[in-house]
């Protein structure tokens, strides 16, 4: 991810004249999942320089947004970065989002024109931390240059303070906007800017409130479903309800005569066993309001093909797992030591399974976008979380030119994994071309449920042996899952478990004796990603397990872990997330989060604590949660949280982060699963679907964070992974009984 | 034709009765600040005011609103942010916001419902779904809201 060290300084800093007079500063740095220039980065076409940081005459100053902001707070603490170095009032500062920019060279390839775009895997903060910090400090020194150039002075002898340059010794001091025109005919500095030391900073390391807050509570913030062109119109698509089904007849008379329908277009559904362009074959009405193309679809008379998955069911899933389990070794993920000579020797071992199910994003904006096909390009504005894949999308179905093709991310209305994928601007785009004219795509939440890229489930088989002292000398760790690998580009079928297991998690180096082992289950469902993928089902797994054995052994739970983790070690991790994994920190988060949540002191009767940690993508977070089960019914009291997530941007949204994360994983734990009955998916909406509501809401919630004092990591995922596990060991601390699957709802009724 | 006011504004409407209001205020209207969620009345993120009440405008056939005033977010606060949309800035509630037109139309008819509301007030009230989990900080800046409501209008602005 850090190509951009490797590349000269004069290639991905940019500097231009802005219109009026002031100056414009542009930066590159690769993104998540964008094409990696190969080599050479051409320079920007001329006069094409879009802005990053812009200084008007007036001082005002602009700072650009590059990533899409779908309420992970990337559009507020990504500017911090910048805004920081530059030295100038936070408060003055405007926060614009860019839409994407890319180019070619001379030689053809792609690039980006500003900086990487997209958002995934908690990668923004840390692939930006260097870069966009030095794009800030490469615009204060050239705005100090031009100061010391008019005032004839070493530039030595000035400095800067919010918004202006100062000579301390002829007491002088000139506001950057006065600056800027001169700042921008300077050559760019060939040395890296000297960057502050985190004890000067201002901005960064300071709770900052949302950039947008007042535009959402007003309204006027924009989200893919507010977006508007002249001369639009608007469709929905009725797909098929079963996996890979096909479409036989349908009858769309009845559909035609309701006013405003305008037309009626076909989507030809993804080709079996392809990577997904749309998710499903459908038929799309097409209509002068959402309303119109709503009541034009309940008129459609569609018969169906059921496609190749109509017998599969989730049940049918879970008992292929079992039997795959118990009939056989599975691909070998991981094996050090001797695993069976250790069990054979063990005074003790254990053994338990755990079960999560396939779950759904359900953004709470439903997909939609907008698309304009033109002769000569296309235009794209929607909730985009990787907008060069959208643009690779219309190409691919135009065939027009992706210079040609604008696209314009605005607010998304959640993401959690759901946007890396661009079936929905597919979609948007085949109807545009046929109707020629701007075409609004709404889905509605059945057509959200039904149609998504699922986290898988699985079911995962624990065992560990345990010799006389009470410490574990051999982990054997079986998972059988559908892999979300699932019909992706260029994955061969023994890389399937590349997706959900990580070899580098603990315990591998804390136990000497280690096998990991999968098997790769077949399922028609469609999956993706969702938030920290499968760190949620591993850190269920290991988590609970580790207390099982804590309470086998009569131990603390914490102490048992923290025993295991041992001394603060650094070790190898070539997972997303390395280079290395600190059992030090994870121990921290675990020592913090059970310190402020009183860990060890008494509870009531029927009540209990459970706690978790795990590390996630670079950040290390744990859990105590509280509950009480009364008469059965279980009720969460009190969820105490602790992160490092190195040093936190923005504290203020590392700890809406940390919230999100606690109330997203117990909305997950308690009552979601996505299932499956001959072919189609039985979930239409939040009735079948629950999402968790503020009813569910722990009363109390406390989130702490770590200054490790190591650079900033995403936290995006993290605080999601240990809080399904620490509740499930709270409920075992209250009440004596072990939940091994989710959802709870199956197992202990909630109040 | 049936005729209503939105934000004090007086609109009729010529189409189809049954039309969700939902769709009349973002379609018709071009009021885009009432989202869609769901459909079916269920996360509440379309949550308008009828007549000073909380409606869930996906389930309200345009045509129940014939003579009735109806306030959407953009109405809200028309005139100076609204002491509850005050309290969401300064709680910092938003996360994606997609919800938070809708949480604040339904804590504005919660407190006017109790204007000192308890815990159990608010997790009995307060229905509206929020995907991100911002529900701490919606609690909280229901309870800053309330507080705020209560003080003289002299001391209101203060957020
Ligand atoms: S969209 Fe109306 S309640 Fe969900
Ligand atoms: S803030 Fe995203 S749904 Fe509530």
């Amino acid at each position: 991810m850090n190509d951009a060290a490797h590349l000269p300084r004069r290639r991905f800093l940019q500097l231009g004249a802005a219109v009026g007079g002031g100056l414009l500063l542009g930066i590159r740095l690769p993104a998540l999942g964008e094409e990696k220039p190969a080599g050479s980065i051409g320079a920007p076409p001329e006069g094409t320089l879009a802005f990053f940081v812009r200084i008007d005459p007036d001082g005002a100053v602009t700072i650009g947004s590059p990533q899409p902001e779908m309420g992970q707070g990337v559009k507020t603490s990504l500017p911090m970065l910048i805004a920081e170095e530059l030295d100038v009032d936070w408060a003055r500062v405007r926060v614009a989002q860019m839409p994407m920019g890319i180019q070619r060279n001379t030689e053809g390839q792609m690039s980006w024109l500003h900086v990487g775009q997209g958002a995934g895997g908690s990668t923004s903060i840390a692939s930006s931390w260097q870069p966009l910090r030095e794009a800030g400090a490469t615009a204060r020194q050239l705005l100090t240059q031009a100061a010391a150039n008019r005032w004839q002075v070493d530039i030595g002898s000035l400095s800067t303070e919010p918004g202006a340059v100062v000579h301390a010794g002829g007491n002088r001091r000139l506001g950057y906007g006065e600056l800027a025109a001169e700042a921008a005919r300077l050559p760019l500095p060939t040395a890296p800017p000297p960057l502050k030391a985190p004890g000067e900073f201002r901005i960064i390391g300071t709770p900052r409130p949302v950039v947008d807050a007042e535009d959402i509570v007003t309204g006027r913030a924009r989200y893919g479903i507010d977006a508007r062109l002249p001369g639009q119109v608007y469709a929905v698509i009725e797909r098929c309800p079963w996996l890979d089904g096909r479409l036989l007849t349908v009858d769309d008379k009845a559909a035609r005569a309701v006013p405003g329908v305008i037309d009626i277009v076909l989507i030809e559904g993804p080709a079996a066993g392809e990577p997904y362009t749309v998710l499903a074959s459908g038929v799309a009405v097409v209509a002068s309001s959402t309303w119109a193309a709503e009541r034009g679809r309940r008129a459609l008379n569609i018969r169906w093909d059921r496609g190749p998955h109509a017998k599969e069911s989730s049940a049918g899933l879970r008992r292929r797992m079992e039997e795959a389990l118990a009939a056989s070794d599975g691909q070998v993920v991981l094996d050090e030591g001797d695993v069976e000579q250790a069990f054979a020797g063990a005074s003790d071992s254990v053994e338990a399974s755990y079960y999560v199910p396939y779950v759904a994003h359900a953004t709470l904006e439903p997909q939609c976008c907008l698309v304009e096909v033109r002769e000569d390009g296309a235009t794209v504005i929607g909730p985009i979380q990787m907008p060069a894949a959208a643009s690779r999308m219309v190409h691919q179905l135009t065939g027009l030119d992706r210079l040609s093709i604008e696209v314009q991310m605005t607010r998304l209305g959640g993401g959690f994994g759901r946007r890396l994928t661009v079936d929905y601007v597919a979609e948007a785009t085949l109807i545009a071309q046929q109707v020629k004219r701007p075409v609004k795509l709404q889905w509605n939440r059945r057509d959200d449920l039904h149609h998504d890229f699922y986290r898988p489930g699985g079911l995962q088989q624990l065992r560990a042996a345990l010799n006389d002292k009470g410490e574990v000398t051999a982990w054997r760790q079986r998972l059988a899952s559908p892999s979300k690998y699932y019909r992706r580009d260029g994955v061969a079928e023994d890389g399937m478990w590349e997706s959900e297991l990580y070899p580098d998690d603990p315990p591998r180096r804390l136990v000497p004796h280690l096998r990991l082992e999968y098997f790769a289950m077949q399922s028609g469902m469609p999956r993706g990603s969702w938030r920290a993928p499968a760190h949620c089902a591993n850190a269920f797994a290991v988590q609970s397990f580790i207390d099982e054995l804590a309470h086998r052994v009569n131990a603390d739970p914490l102490q048992f872990q923290l025993r295991l983790l041992g001394e603060p070690r650094e070790f190898p991790y070539e997972q997303h997330g390395g280079p290395i994994f600190d059992t030090g920190r994870l121990a921290g988060v675990l020592r913090l989060a059970a310190e402020r949540a009183d860990w060890g002191s008494p509870m009531p009767a029927g009540s209990g604590r459970g706690i978790a940690g795990h590390f996630t993508f670079g950040g290390y977070c744990a859990y105590v949660v509280e509950v009480t089960v009364t008469d059965g019914k279980l009720r969460v009291d009190r969820v105490v949280g602790a992160l490092d997530c190195g040093l936190a941007v923005n504290p203020n949204h590392v700890k809406a982060q940390m919230e999100s994360g606690i109330h997203d994983g117990l909305s997950t734990a308690l009552r979601l699963r996505i299932t499956l009955q001959d072919g189609r998916v039985q979930q239409d909406n939040f009735d079948s679907y629950p999402l968790g509501s503020l009813a569910d809401a722990p009363r109390v919630v406390e989130t702490y964070l770590v200054d490790s004092g190591a650079a900033p990591s995403g936290v995006g995922e993290p605080p999601i992974p240990p809080l399904a596990p620490a509740l499930t060991n709270a409920i075992f601390a209250a009440t004596g009984q072990r939940i091994r699957e989710l959802p709870l709802i199956d197992h202990i009724d909630l109040a | 034709m049936i005729q209503f006011s939105v934000n004090g504004e007086a609109v009729a409407h010529t189409g189809d009765p049954e039309e969700p209001l939902l769709w009349v205020l973002r379609d018709s209207l071009g009021l885009t600040g009432t989202k869609f969620g769901c459909g079916a009345g269920l996360c509440g993120a379309c949550t308008v005011h009828v007549d000073g009440a909380a409606r869930r405008a996906c389930v309200t056939p345009v045509k129940t609103v014939e003579g009735q005033a109806v306030t959407t977010i953009e109405g809200l606060g028309a005139q100076g942010l609204h002491p509850v949309q005050q309290a969401w800035i300064a709680e910092d509630v938003a996360q994606c916001g997609y919800c938070q037109a809708g949480q604040i139309m339904a804590a504005v008819d919660l407190l006017r419902q109790v204007p000192n509301p308890s815990d159990a007030d608010i997790e009995r009230l307060q229905t509206n779904l929020c995907r991100c989990g911002t529900y701490t900080r919606v609690r909280k800046a229901i309870f800053r809201a309330a507080a705020a409501q209560g003080r003289t209008p002299a001391t209101e602005g203060e957020s």
